[in-house]
């Protein structure tokens, strides 16, 4: 029997930040659901609502770090997964600079709407 | 000391019928991890209203809020989320080493746990909507 199932390569950066992320995101992710559609219904929410979350520090600090993390996760998931699929060469350093982009443009989308919800700027 | 495990190629689709439990796991999870980044993409476009101002962003919100679609949308999402959650608790499991034995039956469990949580969440995320 094999000691690793992982299609990551075992001990690289990519792979351990994968995983650091993961064990982040379950927990906030879990919580992001719980919050928005369980105890406050997504029908309901309001710019206010929102707002007097965004205001809250502890809040504002854990939204701004789950995007951040969620990010990397998602586009570092995607470069793997396209990399198992034997992306390779020319191909690989393109999809991999496109995706950087795309996750540097998200983060930064998502630092201005987070901005934006405390209703300070 | 670390031993390559040949599972064949799991890209081959056409192989479906020979998958094992922890290779579904695998597709599931790649198929749950992209439609997860897409909806991150898409989720601070909309929230993204909030730049504009507030009666935007509100208006905006609960206009998507007030489309059966988007509702059984949610549900599906729900169950994407929860099965990527668990089967991401399963992975950091077996990367640790931790229950290697017991994979096939940890993903079995995420199955009925998402399938679980999906159902009972129907009621809430359909609250209002009719």
């Amino acid at each position: 029997m094999a000691e690793h199932y992982s299609s990551f390569e075992p001990k690289g950066t990519r792979w351990l930040l994968q995983r650091i992320t993961a064990a982040f995101l379950v927990v906030v992710l879990a919580y992001h659901f719980l919050l928005l559609h369980f105890v406050n219904h997504a029908a309901d929410i309001t710019f206010a609502g929102t707002q007097v979350r965004m205001s809250q520090v502890g809040y504002f600090s854990t939204m701004v770090l789950f995007l951040v993390t969620a990010a990397f996760h998602g586009v570092n998931g995607v470069y793997n997964a396209l990399v198992n699929q034997g992306l390779d060469g020319t191909q690989k350093t393109v999809v991999k600079w496109s995706l950087v982009a795309a996750g540097t443009l998200l983060v930064v989308q998502g630092a201005r709407v987070a901005s934006a919800m405390t209703g300070l700027f | 000391m670390s031993q390559s495990y040949d599972r064949g190629l799991i890209e081959d689709f056409g192989r479906w019928q020979e998958f094992s439990a922890g290779m579904w796991a695998w597709i599931f999870h790649k198929f749950t991890g992209w439609v997860l980044i897409g909806y991150l993409f898409t989720h601070v476009a909309v929230l993204s209203t909030a730049t504009v101002d507030g009666a935007t962003y509100t208006q905006t919100l609960q206009g998507l809020e007030s489309l059966l679609l988007v509702r059984f949308l949610e549900v599906g999402l729900l169950a994407v989320a929860a099965f990527h959650i668990l089967n991401g608790v399963r992975l950091l499991f077996v990367d640790l080493g931790v229950g290697i034995e017991s994979q096939d039956k940890a993903f079995y469990a995420a199955l009925i746990a998402t399938a679980a949580i999906t159902v009972a969440s129907i009621p809430t995320f359909l609250v209002g909507a009719f």
